[in-house]
């Protein structure tokens, strides 16, 4: 069979095999459910709380600020409603909150729910770079805002957000401050400290872990809501039953965590952005070159179409993604590229190569020969000329 | 993007039959899909009332791409009568049917070729 190359690390990543070992014994042998009594019980209880320490000692927190949830985009609504249903119980009427044009929808849609519900909301824009334009967020601020919602970094065009710094506007208004930080665990600095941040949002599965768990970060004497009902699990605020595999698998995933991985990657990325630019006319990098995610390369393609990209790298074996994979089954363009002032054309010729701790160098050379050749191909059939 | 495409639809993809342009066409269809962006443009030349040849330019995904590709080869040697009757549920057909999701990208082949056959009529 010939070799699959995987360049969609943004969408999932594969579990790695020492994850999957952790992971095993808690399907069929430490199967007890971690809230009961018995030694079964017991067994899984005490794997949670490793699971939970493992994220609390990365993010550099306490276990008693880490909530597990099924996915990241639980933990997205989890925060942002948890927390204005929160407020609304205590009495607040009018409330505000803002996030950004480029935030994923596990977050853009929570906010158009709200609207809905009569909370008013700001969409911060962002410049041509794909940075946020943070003194918007500062004149946007109301006596009513309570939150503002920004990515650490961006799912399409991994550009970087200016976290630190919205976290002090944040603080110095009283205002609550959540980051969406599932693309960005694998390569940045996630000191919730450091960062300033009330909440932060993770996910098991971008880091070489399971699908079916993420984790929220919750600073101490925040009071959330829940907003799902039943037992006692994640001190009330997730009830359910744990999925114990996939958070071991999570935790395990973020121990694993290495700076000598962001390295390797960066110098592939490097390789590949340059070669693109290099070796195919009329391309444009999408978003920051600089402050940019060491895994994501995200191009522009005149006269082409991105699916028609896509689907030409998948015949010869090379997995790649338009902007993201939760937009590409729709028709639309993608939210993201539209926001960095792109023409809607432009928005659609898009590719994006997201790289991961299991890409070699042969991965990336193999894409920089084959890519010129369908681009040219796909311009020949669409009659794009060059002059 | 899913690929749930039939290999009939990727196969007409990666190697289109009849794509290109015709130079000193008889006529000219160019059509634009407002929501996904997709361009097609068909080209035909005509005698005696048929299409004696036919090629298209396409900026769009697989599918409409693979549907331009196949309403030129079901237009072809047709009367321009017969090749008005073609409808994108014959391209969709013969590509093995699309995703529902991309059905409009028949429809957007079936309007370009009409629009070449009226601008043949115009012309004349």
């Amino acid at each position: 069979m010939r070799k699959r190359i995987y360049l969609d690390n943004a969408a999932t990543t594969p579990v790695d095999l020492r994850v999957l070992k952790e992971m095993m014994p808690y399907f069929n042998e430490k199967y007890g459910n971690p809230s009961s009594a018995h030694f079964l019980g017991r067994e899984t209880s005490k794997a949670l709380d490793l699971a939970r320490k493992r994220v609390a000692d990365f993010l550099d927190c306490s276990s008693l600020e880490v909530f597990f949830t099924g996915s990241a985009t639980e933990a997205n609504n989890l925060a942002i409603l948890g927390l204005i249903r929160s407020f609304q119980k205590r009495g607040k009427k009018k409330i505000h909150i803002i996030t950004s044009k480029i935030e994923h929808p596990a977050v853009l849609k929570v906010f158009h729910f709200l609207e809905k519900e009569g909370i008013k909301t700001t969409y911060v824009s962002v410049n041509k770079e794909g940075l946020v334009n943070v003194p918007e967020i500062e004149k946007s601020i109301t006596k009513d805002t309570i939150l503002i919602s920004i990515m650490y970094a961006n799912n399409e065009i991994g550009v970087i957000q200016p976290i630190k710094k919205i976290s002090k506007i944040a603080k110095k208004n009283k205002i609550y401050f959540h980051t969406d930080a599932v693309q960005a665990i694998n390569y940045l600095d996630c000191n919730v400290k450091k960062l300033g941040v009330d909440f932060l949002t993770l996910s098991g599965h971008k880091i070489y872990g399971p699908k079916g768990a993420g984790a929220l970060f919750v600073r101490d004497g925040i009071k959330i809501e829940p907003l799902i009902f039943g037992g006692g699990h994640e001190r009330g605020l997730r009830p359910g039953t744990e999925n114990v595999p996939s958070i071991v698998g999570l935790g395990s995933a973020i121990s694993k965590i290495k700076e000598k991985d962001k390295k390797k990657v960066l110098k592939l990325r490097d390789k590949l952005i340059i070669g693109i630019l290099k070796s195919v006319p009329r391309v444009y990098l999408n978003g920051s070159f600089k402050e940019r995610l060491p895994n994501n390369a995200n191009f522009s393609f005149d006269g082409v179409e991105g699916e028609s990209i896509i689907l030409s790298l998948d015949q010869k074996g090379i997995a790649a993604s338009t902007g993201s994979a939760c937009s590409s089954k729709g028709l639309k363009a993608s939210h993201v590229l539209l926001a960095l002032g792109h023409s809607q054309k432009k928005a659609d010729s898009s590719l994006r190569l997201s790289l991961g701790r299991y890409n070699t160098e042969r991965d990336i050379e193999k894409v920089l020969k084959v890519l010129p050749g369908i681009i040219s191909k796909l311009r020949k059939i669409s009659g794009y000329s060059l002059i | 993007m899913k690929s749930n495409y039939s290999q009939k639809v990727i196969d007409r993809f990666l190697n289109p039959k009849n794509m290109g342009k015709i130079e000193n066409p008889d006529g000219v269809g160019n059509t634009e899909n407002l929501r996904c962006g997709d361009i097609m443009k068909v080209y035909i030349k005509v005698k005696n009332n048929v299409i004696k040849d036919i090629k298209f330019e396409t900026l769009g995904c697989a599918a409409a791409i693979a549907s331009s590709d196949m309403i030129c080869e079901l237009a072809k040697g047709k009367t321009l009568k017969e090749a008005k009757k073609i409808g994108f549920n014959d391209v969709s057909g013969e590509l093995g049917s699309l995703p529902d999701i991309k059905i409009h990208c028949a429809s957007l082949a079936e309007s370009a070729l009409k629009m070449a056959i009226e601008d043949y009529e115009r012309k004349r």
